[in-house]
């Protein structure tokens, strides 16, 4: 699949925004629609210094799958945890990931994405770009976790910002 | 359509769908008295965040299209925002709690597990 222009995409999503907000598809709703979205798109572009260059959108749609399966995966993990006993409820901690992502519509994709899933939060990238810090309830195998974000997340963002 | 034509089957389903819901959310507050410090805290309350929110927005898509006799998925959004929005709050708050922890310790947070 070749580049898309984000303007294009950003307009597509807006639109499509709308109208799920309206909760209509009436030629009225579609016409202001579309010249609410292209003078958005037009008049905010300044303040989005960055051009995203998203490509391989099927990757996006199984990596937004994969993101579900692993929230509530987690979900179920992360509540064991806290009604389980005293031990693995005292094994939370920082954990450092070395980072080849550099794209920073994907780091905060990344973000997005540890954040959103229980048991992880995204404490803090240093300034070189290259360490991520991260804070794990469950801390009994970091190369477990290590594993779990360079393969299922890193990759497949890799693959559609860089 | 008043509520009693809703069949069986959505009831139950959009019931279950609500108590789990809220039992994931209480499960994950809960965390905030079972879980040893802030950190750990801030664990607990995605819980509600995300699969709580997302049981109670399955169930209000089921009845609400059932009642609205088409698919409603308005839904969606909600959980688009909060996808986009809750991580922002989240960060800043483990930012800021790394910063006191460096104020009291003088140090930056290391690997490895919690020492309080």
């Amino acid at each position: 699949m070749k580049r898309w222009p984000s303007l294009t995409l950003f307009t597509v999503i807006l639109f499509a925004l709308w109208l799920l907000l309206n909760d209509s598809l009436a030629p009225g709703q579609l016409l202001l629609g579309l010249i609410l979205t292209v003078i958005i798109a037009a008049s905010t572009a300044a303040i989005r210094p960055l051009r995203a260059h998203p490509h391989h959108l099927l990757t996006a749609v199984g990596l937004l799958f994969v993101v579900l399966i692993d929230i509530i995966r987690s979900n179920i993990a992360v509540a064991g945890i806290i009604l389980g006993p005293a031990k693995r409820r005292f094994s939370s901690g920082f954990m450092k990931i070395p980072l080849d992502l550099r794209d920073p519509y994907g780091l905060a994709a990344l973000a997005c994405i540890i954040t959103a899933t229980p048991g992880t939060i995204w404490a803090g990238l240093s300034p070189d770009g290259g360490t991520l810090t991260i804070h794990v309830l469950d801390l009994q195998d970091e190369g477990a976790w290590v594993r779990t974000i360079k393969q299922r997340y890193e990759r497949r963002l890799m693959e559609i910002f860089e | 359509m008043t509520m009693d034509e809703i069949p069986f089957w959505a009831d139950l389903l959009g019931s279950l769908l609500l108590i789990s819901g809220g039992l994931l959310t209480l499960i994950g507050s809960l965390g905030l008295l079972r879980l040893p410090n802030l950190f750990a805290r801030m664990h607990g309350v995605t819980l509600g965040n995300t699969l709580g929110l997302g049981c109670v927005l399955l169930a209000s898509i089921l009845i609400a299209s059932i009642h609205a006799e088409r698919f409603v998925f308005q839904e969606v959004l909600i959980t688009l925002f909060m996808i986009s929005t809750s991580p922002v709050t989240t960060i800043l708050l483990m930012r800021s709690g790394i910063y006191r922890k460096r104020a009291d310790t003088e140090k930056e947070p290391v690997s490895g597990q919690d020492t309080n």
